[in-house]
């Protein structure tokens, strides 16, 4: 029996504990948000935020989440009607296409810009590094600053 | 005269005699929380519903692929309805399959994206939708207030009627709109200088779902007692199970159950991809953890000793004898004979692979005589086809419903995995959701055909190309279908039409099928991707082996404006003005003529595909180690008329990366008859690094016709690409992908 925190809840998963935390959020918990693309680390279509790092899910056996904090997309907005900047950032550019890449995206972004909060291209290009197979990444990169304004503007209005 | 909605629908629901007549036209009220009497709303067609509180629900008959259609159709109903946007939602519609005496018609038209048509092929349709629904609301408002037609007209989810002064609301108008007769004709259309809506920047539909997670594609579905399956394929290509051992397997936790799956026989066609074994099981983990345990014996087959290296060898060899011609145009012997000078160079294009970010993945739920399929498909007529072939349900009883899809890219214009889904459900009687693994899809694909290319040209004192001929051995997608004649394999393969037929007027095209067991299909833009890079590859070559510069040679070949015949996909014309123009701009925006330092070069290309108008211009640099950078791409696109720009922007930028990630590094190879590549670890997609900053994209709009675009951004990408190298550095790249070829210079 493993116990974690996931979006601010305590959850119970007593299922086998090498199941990686990606199929213990979507088909344990119903949090399908969080995406799966290749189950080896390489896409980044599942990242979460594991304690309040970004982290692809994946591989990470629950058996490693123990008492861990997990957030996923679905909690990044404190509510329905605030979106994070950087969801408001990627809705502003219109980022999507597909959309399935995104939520990891997103999370990924999320983390990066809290160490990072005015990230040059090339603080961007070595960071983030997941991928989107419709080729988004023209206004990924618009969105990554944009977010970055916007999380300033928010902090210096708090 | 133009087509009208009542004669679409008529052809639609007269087949099948009088029961479905009109059931479009006097619209079928969809039960969907709308009341359809006065003041509560109501639903007019089956693709409009008017809610009491003056929001409107338009319905999208179409996969959503990333593509933007969900957002693009919604708005050429919400134009000509006349509502605005920020009223409108969009909901999904399942597939419209009805039976009639001579078989089945598709009560929400026809439903399907491949070839860059979902938007062409509801252009008018949608719009006329849209203004039927706005015509019967003014007819409504007019009974009401006793007037005539001519004096009421709409605005932004109002009919005024001119006389008593007043405006309505369409939802006090709905019920009344829906119980009218249909008109025999679709009212006028507006004109294109009245859009407050299309060819402009709208809320993209979905767009917020997406970004808070609440966006559903079919790997996200769950039914009440749901179970998970995956399938251990056959890992050789057409090989089979002999025999299994599930002993280990059904001791995991969690497994249920654990059965063979017949796949077809090499040769058949393809309902499914592969033979293989079945684990079903309470999660998708323990599910594949089962597969992991299975101790699987596997027949080898017919195809066990293939490997890349023989099948390329092979095509060198068929390139050496003489193949099917299969246009010959002008005195092409006689033309190449009398040439001043004969230039003739082979390309090489790899299999690749289509990789959409979603694994396949299929949600079945078979019971005795019906069956519920949930699937991320670009062809849900063909998933209710496939769930049929394998349940022997009649399709009328096959209910589909289609969901968004993480990527379509022509892997999902098969439907294997709904057929393998169904298999499943059937034979364990319990609703199913099949999940592949990043693995089963690379290796498991319709992959995109390899083939080598020779292109010849011969060429006069002036310069000037006077014979030309494209010989290609490949493998041909059109293999192992039911109906197609083996001197028929060249069709998919080779477009005859394309640039520079009729302009080079001794022009010979000539194919030699190859085979191989990798199965074959349909990859973004297919054969474009090809024939541009090897005939603008070429025409660069010609330009530099003959003294002309590449880019002037390029505008000279496409010239005017005209309108050529064109019999392919995207005819009947192609007007290789609409490329000069795009050509010019691109040119003219990366400053081509510019002198750049040692080891930076541009190159340009430009390609007609399926319609639309596209042309790169890239900048690359190459280092002394051979490291190439992209240091700017400028690409433009002429779609007629742009319906949703912010979706033509996307498609030409992610088209524009989908061409250079494939060339960059793809290349699905086989060796003893398995497909050597697994994931992304060695299939390696471009990231954001490896896209340069510097990369413009613009729309040249041309006239009130608009084209597909998902497709017109990748053909010139990879050739602009390899052009761009050699202006850099001298190094002519043939052979794709580029892999690590400059680090050998
Ligand atoms: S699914 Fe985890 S990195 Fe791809
Ligand atoms: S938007 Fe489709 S994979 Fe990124």
């Amino acid at each position: 029996m493993i116990s974690l925190k996931v979006n601010g809840e305590k959850v119970r998963f007593d299922g086998d504990e090498d199941t990686p935390l990606l199929w213990v959020l979507r088909d344990h918990l119903g949090l399908t948000g969080t995406k799966f693309g290749c189950g080896i680390g390489q896409c980044g279509a599942c990242t979460v935020h594991f304690n309040g790092r970004a982290q692809r899910s994946c591989m990470l056996p629950v058996a490693a989440a123990k008492d861990a904090t997990v957030t996923t997309i679905e909690a990044l907005s404190a509510g329905d009607h605030q979106l994070h900047p950087v969801q408001q950032a990627w809705l502003d550019i219109d980022v999507p296409q597909c959309g399935y890449c995104q939520a990891g995206q997103i999370m990924a972004t999320a983390d990066f810009l809290k160490r990072n909060p005015d990230p040059s291209d090339e603080d961007i290009d070595r960071d983030l590094s997941n991928l989107c197979r419709c080729g988004t990444y023209v206004r990924i990169r618009e969105a990554v600053h944009h977010a970055a304004r916007l999380a300033r503007k928010e902090s210096n209005d708090d | 005269m133009t087509r009208t909605l009542l004669q679409l629908s008529r052809r639609q629901f007269l087949v099948g005699g009088a029961t479905m007549a009109g059931g479009f036209v006097v619209g079928l009220p969809l039960g969907l929380g709308a009341d359809p009497t006065v003041g509560n709303g109501g639903t007019i067609g089956f693709f409009v519903e008017i809610l009491g509180n003056g929001k409107v629900v338009i319905g999208s008959n179409q996969p959503e692929i990333g593509q933007g259609v969900r957002t693009a159709l919604p708005m050429l109903v919400a134009e000509e309805l006349d509502v605005a946007w920020e009223d409108v939602s969009v909901r999904p519609m399942p597939l419209g399959i009805v039976k009639t005496a001579d078989g089945y018609t598709w009560k929400y038209g026809g439903q399907g994206v491949g070839g860059s048509t979902g938007l062409t092929n509801n252009w008018t349709y949608m719009r006329e939708v849209g203004a039927m629904a706005r015509h019967q609301l003014l007819r409504a408002a007019a009974e009401k207030f006793k007037v005539s037609l001519d004096d009421c007209s709409t605005s932004r989810g109002h009919v005024f009627c001119q006389s008593h002064k007043r405006a309505i609301p369409y939802a006090e108008l709905a019920g009344a709109a829906a119980a009218l007769d249909m008109p025999d004709e679709a009212p006028p259309l507006k004109a294109i200088a009245d859009y407050r809506i299309v060819g402009k920047k709208q809320k993209t539909v979905d767009a917020r779902d997406i970004v808070t997670g609440k966006a559903t594609y079919g790997i996200d579905t769950q039914v009440e007692g749901m179970r998970y399956a995956v399938i251990a394929r056959c890992p050789i290509l057409n090989g089979r199970v002999r025999s299994f051992d599930d002993a280990d397997a059904r001791k995991v936790n969690g497994v249920l159950d654990v059965f063979k799956i017949d796949g077809p026989m090499p040769g058949e066609p393809y309902i499914i991809l592969a033979s293989g074994v079945a684990v079903v099981a309470d999660s998708t983990w323990s599910a594949i953890k089962g597969r992991r345990a299975l101790k699987i014996e596997w027949e080898p087959g017919p195809n066990a000793d293939d490997s890349s290296t023989r099948f390329w060898q092979e095509n060198e060899a068929a390139l050496e004898t003489n193949g099917q011609v299969v246009t010959d145009d002008g005195e092409f012997d006689n033309a190449m004979a009398s040439a001043d000078k004969i230039i003739t160079h082979r390309y090489r294009v790899p299999f690749v692979s289509h990789a959409p970010l979603e694994p396949q993945n299929c949600f079945a739920h078979v019971t005795e005589n019906h069956c519920r399929i949930i699937a991320p498909t670009q062809m849900p007529s063909g998933a209710s086809r496939a769930a049929n072939a394998v349940t022997g349900i009649p399709r009328e009883n096959i209910e589909v419903e289609f969901t968004r899809v993480g990527g379509g890219f022509g892997r999902r214009l098969s439907n294997d995995y709904v057929a393998e889904a169904a298999l499943i459900s059937k034979q364990t009687g319990w609703p199913i959701k099949l999940q592949w693994t990043r693995e089963d899809d690379m290796q498991h694909d319709f992959y995109r055909p390899g083939g080598l290319h020779e292109l010849r040209a011969g060429v006069d004192a002036d310069g000037n190309v006077t014979a030309w001929t494209q010989r290609l051995a490949s493998a041909s997608k059109h293999y192992r279908r039911p109906n197609k004649p083996d001197d028929g394999l060249w069709e998919p393969e080779l477009y005859p039409d394309d640039f520079p037929r009729r302009i080079v007027e001794n022009f010979r095209l000539e194919y030699f099928h190859n085979a191989i067991g990798l199965p074959r299909g349909s990859w973004r833009a297919p054969a474009h991707t090809a024939n541009a890079f090897v005939i603008q590859s070429f025409i660069d070559e010609i330009a530099h082996e003959t003294g002309q510069d590449p880019l002037q040679l390029r505008l000279a070949m496409f010239g005017e404006e005209r309108e050529l015949p064109y019999d392919g996909h995207g005819g009947p014309t192609f007007n290789p003005g609409r490329l000069t123009r795009l050509t010019k701009f691109v040119a003219k925006e990366i400053n081509y003529d510019r002198k750049r330092p040692a080891g930076t070069g541009v190159g340009i290309a430009a390609h007609f595909t399926f319609g639309g108008y596209a042309a790169h211009a890239i900048e690359v640099t190459v280092d002394k180690n051979g490291e190439l950078r992209i240091d700017r791409i400028v690409a433009a696109i002429d779609c007629g008329f742009a319906v949703h720009p912010q979706a033509v922007q996307a498609q030409l930028q992610g088209g524009t990366i989908d061409g250079l990630s494939t060339a960059l590094g793809l290349e699905i190879t086989v060796t003893d008859g398995r497909v050597d590549q697994s994931n992304f670890h060695d299939y390696p997609l471009m990231r954001i690094a490896d896209v340069p900053v510097e990369f413009e994209t613009h729309i040249l709009p041309y006239d009130d016709i608009p084209t597909g675009v998902g497709e017109m951004g990748i053909p010139s990408a990879a050739p602009a690409l390899t052009n761009a190298i050699f202006a850099a550095t001298g190094r002519r790249i043939r052979d794709l992908p580029l892999g690590a070829q400059l680090k050998s210079m």
